[in-house]
């Protein structure tokens, strides 16, 4: 963080307020000599370990992956034509685009209805407080909400259980007819019978498939339909410890409960019903001469959850982890921001008739935009260097769809890889593209200087 | 509790915003927001608090209706980990080092940069700004070269050095500021009663500086507490710190869970305990680098 700050400015809010001259005068009669003994410890560490590298990255870059044969630009051509290092430049626009603006928009939202609710500084230590845990901690914590098993990740458990809520999952998945029954399979895995039902003639439908350990507790002795009318049992035709005869509902065998028949005539539903809980149905007189079918929506396999870390969602899953670390951060320097716009130009624009969306648009963005553009501008630098995350949180088989450059730096020239060459080159890249910050950041103090 | 909280609220935006969808409606949705902040960290805590086995067999909220599958057996056998607690132990052998290099280096710095004359003093000054985006990355291969070359590749020492050196632009540049603004009067009136410039910054300086060293220090402390990068790098395997060691768990992610959660919540302890007493500052600092 300490060398991420965008746009710094000579009075930060720790400096007393403005008044005294910015430019400090140097004590009259100090010797030269003991300026360099303050500044010596600083300059020999920032020049060795920050300043140097710099050259040596620019130098090394024009080198091969051993450094002993001249290449020119080679290793940049390789940055931009490799396709593993495509996917890091082409992940790294996307973060740099996507997790400042996510970031920011949330930190604005948060900052300006906190200002409302008594509980706001409360709200604000939640919001903030992943600033302060490492990115290894964030991505742990991260790969935990996204495990695939809704038994595992919380963030499946609970998209799988909305989608439960909205579309019941199948009572009997992988259950299949016993071989033999008179059940064929049809179009999109259901099963149809090849007889059709006549009024008095109990339809028999064994199935097989499914573990008695899965059967509800509530499953009881598979019942033979009883009366007249379209009836018929669909049952687990199995007897637990055996001797149970095919095709017979043997006593011990359990109906199956809430399985969809349907009464097909020339491929039309004129009729449906739900077994009860001895696995009976009965369906209505409309129902006769028609073929029985059982939908495949009864044996769908279960809703597996979200592939978060999969190929394509990886990276937009990562980006979350960043802005739920990074909001707390734009809230509140934005809340700072907000603490300065003053109070009487919101009131005069709504005496003037503005609606509260006419004055946040009009007037409180606008003020605010000097913060905005360096919450935004802190962030990319931020984002453009993101490692951790991704080298946490993406699976094995899916890193190479995560890729970010200072992944790919670390794995080119150290992680298993050993080419000094395109990892200087990549390193040098990621310079260039703090550049137009720097120099903006240089050009501010300068004019501030001369102020 | 203030120090995140702005000091004045705009009375009428929410007030309309209230009247128009509704207070409770924007109550219950920053509510839901809270809790969906809130729900990673409590899962891993809990993860932390459950057995392997446990862990492997059921989601963590299992806990709420069988809490007797609380135990402290992850964090028992953490502590029984040499290699966790070694690691541990350079953690704290490399933040605290680290931190107190910036702090004494960079407020000389400053002090410098504030009150001394030098010649190119200006033009320095602008090339630390330079300075302060500068990524680590840059530095990385070439100082891998310069340490095996110095023969510290691989200590502490070396990791030490490189946090400090990264430290340095923002904590010059910070304390430069703050020490501009202390009274000309202060420090001449010093040195007339006879005070050497060590003594005057020692004296005067360091502590009128107080505030915006304590930002300094605790920004810099986190920021070295939870790096991972620097130290997977320049670290071996007897200097690594907690999050290298952790990290190295993370290959087999599924069947660590016990040892990274608790050993990542264990990691988080301390900086949560520093940003929790330390909020004001640690927010000064972050506005000191980036606000206006």
């Amino acid at each position: 963080m300490s060398a991420s700050m965008a746009a710094p400015d000579t009075a930060g809010p720790v400096t007393p307020p403005a008044g005294t001259p910015r430019r400090a005068k140097g004590i009259t009669g100090t010797r030269p000599w003991v300026a360099a003994l303050f500044l010596l410890p600083a300059l020999v560490l920032l020049g060795a370990l920050v300043v140097y590298p710099i050259g040596y990255s620019i130098v090394r870059s024009l080198y091969d992956a051993g450094g002993s044969g001249f290449v020119g630009v080679r290793n940049y051509g390789t940055v931009f034509s490799d396709s593993g290092t495509l996917t890091a430049v082409r992940n790294n626009a996307i973060w740099v685009v996507v997790a400042p603006s996510i970031t920011t928009a949330l930190g604005l939202i948060f900052a300006v209805l906190t200002e409302r609710v008594r509980w706001g500084t409360a709200f604000k230590l939640v919001v903030f407080m992943p600033m302060a845990i490492s990115m290894l901690a964030a991505g742990i914590i991260f790969r935990l909400v996204y495990e695939q098993d809704p038994n595992q990740g919380v963030a499946n458990a609970v998209i799988s259980s909305v989608h439960d809520t909205f579309s019941a999952g199948s009572a009997y998945p992988g259950a299949r007819p016993r071989p033999g029954a008179d059940l064929a399979p049809t179009a999109g895995g259901s099963y149809t019978t090849r007889s059709t039902v006549r009024p008095g003639t109990a339809a028999l439908l064994p199935l097989v498939g499914i573990p008695q350990a899965e059967l509800p507790s509530s499953a009881q002795q598979a019942g033979r339909p009883r009366g007249g009318g379209i009836t018929g049992t669909v049952w687990l035709d199995f007897t637990p410890g055996g001797g149970g005869r095919a095709g017979v509902i043997d006593p011990g065998e359990k109906g199956l409960k809430g399985v969809t028949v349907q009464a097909v005539k020339v491929g039309r539903v004129v009729a449906s019903a739900k077994t009860a809980a001895d696995g009976t149905f009965t369906l209505p007189a409309t129902a006769q001469g028609a073929q029985l079918r059982l939908p495949a929506s009864n044996f769908a396999a279960r809703y597996g959850g979200v592939d978060w870390l999969g190929p394509t969602l990886v990276t937009p899953s990562i980006i979350g982890a960043y802005v739920w670390m990074w909001a707390g951060f734009a809230m509140v320097l934005i809340a700072a921001g907000l603490a300065g716009v003053p109070r009487e130009l919101l009131e005069a624009a709504r005496v003037d008739g503005a609606n509260e969306w006419q004055v946040f648009r009009k007037i409180t963005v606008p003020l605010l935009a000097p913060v905005l553009a360096v919450v935004v501008v802190t962030l990319m630098i931020n984002v453009l260097k993101i490692f951790d995350l991704v080298y946490i949180i993406a699976p094995g088989a899916t890193q190479n769809n995560a890729m970010v450059l200072a992944l790919k730096l670390y794995l080119t020239s150290f992680g298993g890889g050993n080419d000094q060459g395109v990892g200087s080159a990549i390193s040098v890249l990621l310079l260039l593209l703090v550049l137009p910050v720097m120099i903006f950041n240089i050009r501010r103090i300068r004019r501030e200087g001369r102020r | 509790m203030t120090a995140v909280d702005s000091p004045r609220p705009i009375p009428s935006l929410p007030a309309r915003l209230t009247a128009r969808f509704g207070g409770g409606a924007m109550r219950l949705a920053l509510l839901l927001v809270a809790l969906f902040w809130l729900v990673p960290t409590l899962g891993l805590l809990v993860s932390s608090l459950r057995g392997p086995t446990d862990i492997q067999s059921s989601g963590w909220w299992q806990v709420f209706t069988s809490p007797a599958q609380l135990t402290l057996h992850n964090y028992a056998s953490l502590m029984g980990n040499s290699a966790i607690t070694h690691a541990l132990l350079n953690t704290v052998l490399i933040t605290v080092p680290a931190t107190l290099l910036v702090v004494v280096i960079g407020a000389a710095a400053g002090y410098a940069f504030a009150w001394l004359e030098f010649p190119g003093r200006d033009w320095l000054f602008l090339l630390l700004i330079g300075l302060l985006v500068v990524p680590v990355q840059v530095a990385l291969i070439p100082v891998t070269d310069l340490y095996a070359r110095l023969g510290i590749f691989g200590s502490l020492f070396g990791v030490i050095l490189f946090h400090t050196a990264f430290g340095l632009p923002f904590a010059i540049f910070l304390l430069r500021n703050f020490f501009a603004e202390i009274p000309r009067e202060l420090l001449e009136a010093a040195r007339l009663d006879g005070a050497g410039e060590l003594r005057l910054f020692a004296r005067v300086v360091l502590p009128l500086g107080g505030p915006a060293i304590a930002s300094l220090a605790i920004f810099q402390f986190l920021w070295v507490w939870n790096d991972m990068l620097v130290a997977l790098i320049f670290a071996n395997s007897n200097s690594a710190p907690l999050t290298v060691a952790l990290q190295q768990q993370t290959r087999q992610f599924g069947d660590n869970i016990d040892v990274l959660s608790s050993g990542a919540f264990l990691s988080m302890v301390i900086p949560l305990a520093v940003f929790f007493a330390f909020q004001r500052q640690f927010v000064n600092g972050i506005m000191a680098g980036a606000v206006k």
